[in-house]
């Protein structure tokens, strides 16, 4: 990673640029978005989206390697010092979310041009490209910037921009999955707010590394445990964490095929950090932490998550539907890490989202291109889909040995972690937990490779036929990474343990 | 006998809220934060219980106009002027929470219009705008 940081700063713009990377990784995808509207046309506009997309990946790339090998970068917007000005601080652990989000975008681009043209009419297309952008500046402003109401702006701009993305869907349902995502979404947004507006009166302050050490001082205060709760369950909303999970099945299920693609790999992943940040970083001083055992509550959502997602995935019909309550799932082990609260669990989250992102993205693609090809993904009609396109079904066991957590992919390296960390602090249950809930993860993957390999393609259906390569090369490119990084685990874990230790920098002396 | 008491105590709070706030400017008083509360629950409540998709999203626009009122209410100084750079104003309120509050309305304005354009295309493609109408067809297509 610090490779790519030096070659960069060999380049011969590199002078002029590289202070300002930070603005730049949110403000040139914001500002070339709009662009799309000038162009018009379907294959400009992906073609525009496409350039932006890459040179967005290549900034988080050179971000990552910057804060390995220099640490803390701080960019204050404007010049304007924190705390009154907004600023951006880039550590360890948003450089990876940053490269996730922009590796995953980059990627799906070139998948979307096709799917995107089969699904959506043609004299919207270029508003796809343009929505996808904002949707990206959202998650990508989320993700860099150090200021509590700043973050609100942004999840707005990744809201609103996926609920027009999810309602882009051929079906029906795709409306009202949208309108009521967006109803859950705003009131997760609003109590966010409302949290923030609280610890605001409190200690007049929105930087987040000012309210860090601001906070301690006034958290016996109920203000202080309201804005706790409140930002907890409303970024809960957006994280999809277990009883607030509902909006998220249909709206995975009935987007285009390369809006569930992105959104699975990312939306969630970002919310997730997001709420790393604040319950860690902002809180994690507090005397809260341990007074209102949020931990505690955390590990057993995560694991009710874990066990109801994937219960439910199993009775599924719809293989998009039943990947999107394994989303569910995967999520509730994110939010175990996270309620572990201990370096190891932390990192065992962070690299899960990493590792998710990528698994899910190949299994959402895979489903997109037999999609694309046989018009359905319901189960009944995947009957023989491995002899009619054996690529895309390879690629799908691949995906799904991940879920399960099978060892040389990276499902197995995060739940090892997840296992481990989970050992380390004596809670053998939880392990165990885990371990049985992989159990019902073979269940749903069964189901699918079962219809695929065992029954036989309907009559009448013509030998083989693959998505286009426009479509299989991106699945093929993260289904590589899938196994590459199951091999090789610990570049990965190296990154999310300076991760983890990033965020638990102000939690207090440590946790057990 | 304080089992009694203490049931009444909110209530209470609230009539010395309405006291304060019947002093006059200057004293502070909690009735602005009562409103809040009683705006933000009743926005919460239209959202939950209302089957009209139309309502739902008025129902959201009074829980967020709500946290504007919340952060508009912080900003107040006792005895404070508007925030306004000139000679003789000396004590004035916070202008933070305005500015951020004129971004959140901005923000409320376009979920308000996508939602509503939302609930446009659900009309065309359902007939109805009723939720449980709308439930009842797509469990009818999910079996």
């Amino acid at each position: 990673m610090s490779a790519i940081y030096l070659f960069f700063l060999s380049l011969p713009f590199a002078p002029m640029l590289e202070p300002h990377l930070p603005a730049l990784q949110v403000v040139v995808p914001l500002l070339a978005a709009p662009v799309c509207v000038l162009l018009r046309d379907a294959k400009l506009s992906w073609l525009w989206a496409l350039i932006v997309t890459w040179i967005s990946f290549a900034i988080a790339l050179v971000l990552l390697g910057k804060t390995l090998s220099t640490g803390l970068i701080i960019y204050e917007m404007g010049n304007w010092p924190a705390p009154w000005g907004i600023e951006y601080r880039i550590d360890a652990a948003n450089a990876v979310v940053l490269v996730i989000v922009t590796a995953i975008a980059a990627v799906t681009l070139p998948y979307a041009k096709a799917s995107v043209e089969r699904e959506v009419p043609r004299p919207r297309i270029y508003l796809f490209y343009l929505m996808y952008m904002l949707c990206m500046t959202g998650l990508l402003g989320i993700t860099t910037t150090a200021d509590a109401f700043n973050l609100f702006v942004f999840l707005e701009i990744s809201s609103l921009s996926s609920y027009v993305l999810i309602s882009l869907g051929q079906s029906r349902r795709a409306l009202t999955a949208s309108y009521r995502y967006l109803i859950m979404g705003t009131l997760g947004a609003t109590f966010y707010i409302i949290g923030v507006g609280m610890m605001y009166m409190m200690t007049g302050s929105l930087n987040m590394a000012d309210l860090a050490t601001l906070l301690p001082a006034v958290d016996h205060t109920r203000t202080v445990l309201a804005a706790f709760a409140f930002v907890v369950v409303g970024l809960g909303l957006k994280v999809a964490m277990f009883p607030l999970h509902t909006w998220l099945p249909n709206a995975y299920a009935f987007a285009p095929s390369a809006v569930t693609v992105f959104l699975a790999s990312t939306a969630t992943k970002v919310a997730i950090y997001a709420l790393l940040r604040l319950v860690f970083t902002v809180f994690g001083g507090t005397a809260l932490f341990d007074t209102t055992g949020i931990n505690l509550m955390l590990i057993i959502l995560g694991i009710v998550g874990m066990f109801a997602g994937a219960f439910v995935a199993i009775f599924q019909n719809d293989v998009k539907r039943m990947l999107a309550f394994s989303s569910v799932s995967q999520v509730g082990y994110m939010v175990l890490g996270m309620g572990m609260a201990t370096a190891a669990g932390v990192a065992g989250s962070i690299v899960h989202l990493f590792n998710h992102a990528v698994m899910k993205g190949v299994a959402f693609m895979a489903v997109g291109a037999m999609f694309y090809v046989i018009g359905s993904v319901k189960l009944n009609d995947l009957a023989g889909i491995g002899k009619r396109m054996p690529v895309t079904t390879a690629v799908f066991l691949v995906s799904g040995l991940s879920l399960i957590g099978t060892p040389l992919t990276v499902g197995f390296i995060s739940k090892w972690q997840l296992v481990v960390a989970a050992l380390d602090a004596g809670w053998w249950y939880i392990a165990a937990g885990i371990l049985l809930s992989s159990l019902l993860a073979i269940a749903y993957v069964w189901r699918v490779v079962e219809v695929a390999y065992l029954k036989a393609p309907p009559e009448g259906s013509t030998g083989r036929t693959e998505a286009p390569l426009s479509m299989l090369v991106p699945m093929i490119v993260l289904a590589a990474a899938t196994v590459w990084y199951g091999i090789d685990g610990n570049t990965t874990l190296d990154i999310a343990t300076h991760a983890a230790n990033a965020l638990m920098q102000s939690v207090a002396g440590g946790r057990p | 006998m304080q089992g009694i008491v203490d049931a009444f105590a909110p209530l209470y709070a609230m009539w010395q809220s309405f006291e304060a706030f019947m002093a006059g400017p200057g004293s502070p008083g909690l009735l602005g934060y009562w409103i809040v509360v009683v705006l933000m629950m009743t926005g919460f409540y239209i959202v939950i219980a209302h089957d009209n998709l139309v309502k739902k999203i008025v129902g959201l626009n009074v829980f967020q106009v709500s946290v504007f009122l919340f952060y508009i209410l912080m900003a107040k100084v006792s005895g404070g002027t508007a925030p306004i750079l000139a000679d003789g104003i000396e004590k004035y309120a916070n202008p933070l929470p305005h500015v951020l509050i004129l971004t959140a309305i901005v923000v409320g304005v376009a979920t308000t219009a996508l939602g509503l354009a939302l609930v446009v295309r659900i009309r065309n493609a359902y007939d109805t705008i009723e939720d449980d109408e709308i439930q009842a067809v797509e469990e009818e297509e999910d079996t």
